[in-house]
């Protein structure tokens, strides 16, 4: 294919807001340091250059405020894409996101949807100090309205964030920062997953992980390993958070009868909570172990000296997949 | 910053032109609206004030689940509605029934948040009213964002935000004052400051003069007028929208009125509030005091007060009678608008509903 080309995750999401803006004049993105700077991640670089300040500009510092105007300028006709700057940060922004964003279209029995993005760097393992490696999606996961989607590879990256500007609902859209600086030969022209499917990223026999974003690395690592020890992990990638592919999903665990949810957030009450429970309820009669989860401590996110103890690793998983009650022999 | 920021001072007191004798009063800024406009005001005013005793009588007689009633605010409500041109935004509140009905919402549908039978009943769309906002100031930065998207289009369109003096604490206040300003976007901020946020009294809300001086802050020029005059409303509101709608950038309008009510019939006022004072603040009504003045000068003839009444009785007729037709639940709506298209996981929840029902029908 002559459309081939490597990139890294975060080139990848800016050449999908530059795309979604060429090709339509109501894409608008704004936020802190969006503009001039291009973002810290640099995700936004270049994009008020190429489109003028009417269509990428810097806001002050005020996550609220930020997404209160999206919200207006959505009921007005545009398809704004904001970036919260950290996980973290966005908090002070939930109210508009819980209140508003989410039950807008519902509270006007579909007369005012809300077509835009929230666009949030999120996750641990890159060393930030405190307040710059949470995992908030379960926050966002819990309330009805909204869309949560989460990349874990560059294609997806582009295509999930293209689906994400084009949907009629708001999205919010989950970067995984250690992924950002990640590489693939992608092609960008291709068809854009939609929004809700699941995917395998790795076919298994013994059992199956099923991860998200940050998280799906790890544990297509622990595949591997597994693999030299002569178990076989399936491996898939949830990627779009609500809606959930309990289709997609389920096939993969009755197909092993065995699984381990994988994500960085706290267990307690999260996603991959959610996860386990689903697939139990739907696939009791095939699995032979409990599910189980490997997540992030139920502590504050630690500070990066400490964040290798809290964040799943290989061994973790592993050890996770050895609980499974294996028959002997 | 360049701008002298003396220009962003509010008047020192509040502005009035028609004072609480029916009195006219000469201002150095602001000019008398006609009388036509006025008689037309008076006849908003009448129309507002029924609706408020009417619906405050549905709730007793369980036909709404609840009304905050604009009862004493009606000259906010009513001038409120008539600056704006059709092409202009209104931003209310959960206290703003009446200001929805002036802009020409059906009142039934207007009702449909406090009836408990949806969330917002109207067409935002069709007569540019937002959804009345319950949370407190989080409708502001919409009303931004509303005027931004309108302006990079190259449309003239100025949005008006209501919100009460209890709001001005929230962030999304400051936040929407900040960004209006920064951006300069096309917004009227208006306060009506009724003097209580529940039952907390405005000493306890803020220790700034006045709450039009909140707009320095930010660069937004202040103004505070009368809240029971409408004659003044409407001159320094049709002012601050007009100079919106030419660029200049948004202001924030603070009115002085009285919430003569309780927060809602679930309240008892009594507990932080004497008689005394609602009692000076009944002697500045706005109806009787435009009533008054006009009368003297002859431009509201009986005629034209009876015909006020009779609109009036027709407003409070079309409101029984629209509440009292009471449809049934329909579950399936429950699932409809949540998303665009339903998720899978909603489908299957529709279908247990659905499902429960059938098998109730049955029994």
């Amino acid at each position: 294919m002559t459309n081939r080309e490597k990139l890294t995750m975060a080139q990848a999401l800016n050449r999908a807001l530059r795309d979604a803006m060429a090709e339509d004049e109501t894409v608008v993105v704004f936020g802190e340091d969006v503009g001039q700077l291009g973002g810290v991640f640099r995700i936004t670089d270049g994009l008020t250059a190429e489109f003028g300040e009417q269509r990428c500009f810097d806001t002050p510092l005020a996550e609220s405020g930020i997404v209160g105007v999206a919200v207006g300028m959505a009921m007005n006709g545009m398809r704004p894409v904001v970036e919260m700057q950290f996980d973290a940060f966005s908090y002070p922004a939930f109210e508009q996101v819980a209140s508003h964003v989410a039950k807008m279209r519902n509270r006007t029995r579909g007369r005012v949807g809300l077509p835009m993005v929230i666009r949030i760097p999120y996750g641990g393992g890159i060393g930030g100090v405190e307040h710059h490696s949470d995992s908030s999606e379960a926050y966002f996961a819990h309330t009805p309205g909204l869309h949560v989607v989460v990349p874990s590879t560059v294609a997806d990256a582009y295509g999930l964030l293209r689906a994400a500007i084009a949907s009629p609902d708001p999205v919010v859209f989950f970067e995984p920062k250690k992924l950002y600086w990640s590489k693939e030969e992608v092609d960008v022209t291709q068809a854009v997953p939609p929004i809700g499917t699941a995917v395998v990223r790795r076919a298994g026999t013994d059992a199956t992980l099923i991860a998200y974003g940050p998280a799906v690395p790890v544990a297509l690592d622990a595949a591997a390993v597994a693999a030299q020890e002569g178990r076989s992990l399936a491996v898939v990638d949830v990627r779009s958070l609500v809606p959930f592919d309990d289709e997609t999903v389920c096939q993969a665990v009755r197909a092993t009868g065995r699984a381990v949810v994988v994500a960085e957030a706290s267990g307690f009450a999260s996603v991959a909570s959610e996860i386990a429970a689903r697939v139990t309820e739907r696939c009791f009669h095939s699995l032979a172990a409990p599910v189980r989860r490997v997540s992030g401590l139920d502590i504050p996110y630690p500070p990066p000296k400490y964040e290798g103890f809290h964040l799943p690793t290989v061994d973790r998983i592993l050890d996770a997949v050895d609980d499974l009650q294996w028959e002997e022999g | 910053m360049t701008a002298d920021p003396m220009r962003l001072l509010p008047s020192r007191a509040p502005v009035v032109l028609i004072d609480a004798q029916g009195e006219p009063r000469p201002h150095e800024t602001y000019a008398l609206p006609s009388d036509d406009e006025l008689v037309a005001a008076y006849a908003g005013l009448v129309a507002a004030r029924r609706l408020n005793d009417q619906a405050s009588v549905l709730v007793r007689q369980g036909r709404l689940a609840v009304y905050p009633s604009s009862h004493g605010q009606e000259a906010c409500q009513v001038a409120a509605a008539r600056v704006l041109a059709d092409d202009d935004w209104l931003f209310p509140t959960y206290r703003d029934t009446a200001a929805i009905v002036a802009r020409g919402v059906d009142p039934v549908q207007a009702l449909t948040l406090l009836r408990g039978d949806w969330h917002c009943g109207y067409d935002p769309y069709e007569h540019r009213v937002a959804p009345q906002a319950t949370p407190l100031a989080t409708q502001l930065p919409h009303a931004v964002g509303v005027a931004l998207a309108a302006r990079m289009r190259g449309e003239s369109t100025v949005v008006l935000a209501l919100c009460g003096d209890g709001a001005t604490s929230e962030g999304d206040f400051h936040e929407a004052l900040n960004f209006a300003a920064v951006l300069r976007a096309p917004v009227v901020f208006f306060v009506q400051n009724n003097q209580y946020a529940i039952s907390v009294p405005l000493a306890r809300q803020t220790a700034a003069p006045s709450l039009a001086h909140k707009g320095v802050g930010y660069g937004v020029p202040g103004e505070q007028v009368d809240g029971n005059d409408v004659a003044a409303l409407l001159a320094v509101l049709g002012a601050a929208v007009e100079r919106a709608r030419s660029g200049e950038g948004p202001q924030l309008v603070e009115a002085h009125t009285y919430r003569v009510a309780a927060h809602t019939n679930a309240d008892d006022a009594a507990r932080y509030r004497a008689d005394d004072e609602v009692k000076a603040w009944l002697a500045r009504d706005p109806i009787i005091r435009l009533e008054s003045y006009l009368t003297r000068r002859g431009a509201l003839t009986p005629e034209k007060i009876s015909a006020a009444t009779e609109q009036a009785d027709r407003l409070a007729e079309a409101m029984r009678e629209g509440l009292s037709r009471d449809e049934a639940a329909n579950p399936a709506d429950l699932f409809a608008h949540v998303y665009a298209s339903p998720t899978p996981q909603l489908d299957e929840q529709a279908r247990m509903v659905a499902d429960e029902l059938e098998r109730e029908a049955e029994v």
